[in-house]
């Protein structure tokens, strides 16, 4: 049977006094793309936060590619072969198209497809606007730097917050076109989305926050309406 | 007409020295948003250690100066590694009173080492060689020189920033620390190399004023308000603006001693000031802040 690419158990997460986090037990498959949906507040970016880093967790908690890595400060955390895509794009305003795409690499050297070319190849448009500030592109192409920047480390595992927040819905089509082409090589992808029905569309397994607990998972074909319903608002 | 060319010339001239004291400190506010209010004392504290090499062990002046670069570079790795970083944070009090501080001690230090007595940087016969470059009119060499040594520093402190990887993530921590981790930054290594650099960059700026004018362990202050008021005109965060700046004060210093030596330092503030008012964010500011 072969082992989960992120193992996460019992993870418990806080911002000073208050609990966000409450015992969250998931899995990541090497190469599956899974979809976290819940509610504004139910701890979908807080739980990447942990993964990443960015919050403190405990050490066995969080298991990547059977290490555990739990608490470790977020570039040790990315070195290890995680991306991310933070929610708002958060381009860096001082640094240019190409040079937002290559800051994704800083000091990793992970073989794989992603390149600037094969970046350019997934997204055009970005080599035309390459020496632009990041900054000064539409939220679609925004959304396609952040995307870039995060995959020219060639992850093993990318994490994508909020990805289609605050597009057009042209657009997050645009984006969410791109992920076949990302999950071909073998990435595994978990997507943060408040938007259910994209998250279903893509999602090979689905879970649902609510008020920082996990309370529904599976397959998508396995899911009924109602079932989502009440983990989503709480029944 | 030749008064006010002089003038301007002299004071261009002068202002790469004020240029050399403010690029560390335009760089270090500019990568990590810190006030080091401790700058001019480390210039002075690299004034010492050239002439602690000079005078004690018997080095040649330049050769003594290539030296202490390289030191103050770890001194200031080592600065941020062990104290600036424990402080850094939201608040902007705490790295001031360290940096305070730091001041403080550098100079009592200076003192117990030193004395008290004013010391100078001996350069030889080019600290009175001067080149005629028009009828009336002669440029010191070392001032040229100087001048020459604050361009040079900014190129390649312009060519670190954006041309290389190491200067797009000094760019990228600037702008978002946090979202600079997920790119897999280390912010505490990236801080220390800035704060390195800069005190590399103090020790040229320790060389040409140690070899310009006379300096003890107290005169570091006064060094850190010109250094600020450089920073401040050229634009917070722009590396030639701080060239600029270094020009402005320096014109309007040797204009107000032209008129009047007791104005010379009287007439660098009120031009301060006036760029304060009329550009508060400096001539060049950046385009991002």
């Amino acid at each position: 049977m072969t082992a989960p690419l992120l193992s996460v158990s019992g993870l418990e997460a806080r911002y000073g006094d208050f609990q966000a986090l409450f015992g969250i037990d998931l899995e990541v498959m090497p190469g599956e793309t899974v979809a976290i949906i819940g509610a504004n507040g139910a701890g979908k970016s807080t739980f990447l936060k942990a993964v990443t880093g960015l919050l403190p967790a405990r050490r066995e908690a969080i298991r990547f590619a059977g290490e555990a890595i739990g608490g470790l400060a977020a570039p040790e955390v990315m070195r290890r072969g995680i991306a991310m895509v933070p929610e708002g794009r958060k381009l860096f305003p001082s640094l240019t198209v190409e040079e937002n795409l290559l800051i994704g690499g800083w000091g990793r050297t992970g073989s794989g497809r992603w390149s600037l070319d094969s970046l350019y190849g997934l997204f055009p448009v970005l080599k035309e606007r390459r020496r632009s500030p990041g900054t000064a592109l539409s939220g679609g192409q925004q959304q396609m730097v952040a995307i870039g920047r995060a995959l020219i480390s060639n992850p093993k595992l990318l994490l994508c917050d909020e990805i289609s927040l605050g597009l057009a819905p042209v657009v997050i089509r645009d984006i969410y076109a791109a992920l076949p082409a990302i999950k071909a090589e073998g990435t595994a992808i978990v997507v943060v989305e408040q938007d259910i029905v994209k998250a279903m569309e893509v999602a090979d397994r689905v879970y649902c926050f609510q008020e920082g607990r996990m309370t529904l998972a599976g397959r998508p074909s396995e899911l009924t309406r109602e079932a989502i319903h009440d983990a989503y608002f709480g029944s | 007409m030749t008064l006010v060319f002089d003038i301007l010339v002299q004071g261009a001239l002068l202002g790469g020295l004020y240029a050399l004291f403010a690029a560390g400190l335009s760089l270090i506010f500019g990568v990590m948003r810190l006030v080091n209010l401790a700058h001019g004392d480390l210039i002075v504290l690299a004034a010492f250690l050239i002439l602690a090499l000079t005078d004690l062990a018997g080095f040649d002046l330049w050769f003594a100066a290539l030296l202490v670069l390289p030191a103050m570079f770890a001194i200031g790795y080592l600065l941020q590694i062990g104290l600036l970083d424990r402080v850094l944070g939201k608040d902007i009090l705490p790295p001031l009173l360290m940096t305070f501080g730091l001041s403080i001690i550098i100079q009592n230090a200076l003192l117990e080492g030193f004395s008290a007595d004013s010391r100078r940087l001996s350069a030889g016969a080019i600290e009175t060689a001067s080149i005629p470059i028009a009828p009336g009119i002669a440029v010191g060499v070392m001032p040229l020189v100087t001048f020459l040594a604050a361009v040079l520093v900014i190129v390649a402190l312009n060519q670190v920033f954006y041309r290389t990887a190491v200067g797009r993530a000094f760019r990228a921590v600037s702008d978002d620390p946090t979202t600079a981790q997920l790119m897999g930054i280390d912010n505490r290594k990236l801080f220390a190399l800035a704060m390195g650099l800069a005190l590399a960059v103090s020790a040229i700026a320790a060389l040409f004023l140690g070899i310009r004018a006379n300096f003890d362990p107290t005169i570091g202050p006064a060094r850190l308000i010109f250094a600020f008021e450089a920073v401040i005109i050229g634009g917070l965060g722009s590396l030639w603006g701080t060239l600029a700046g270094g020009v402005v004060l320096g014109v309007a210093q040797t204009l107000g001693a032209a008129i009047n030596p007791e104005w010379q330092i009287l007439a660098g503030h009120v031009a301060f000031l006036v760029v304060l008012v009329v550009r508060p964010r400096g001539l060049f500011p950046r385009a991002v802040d």
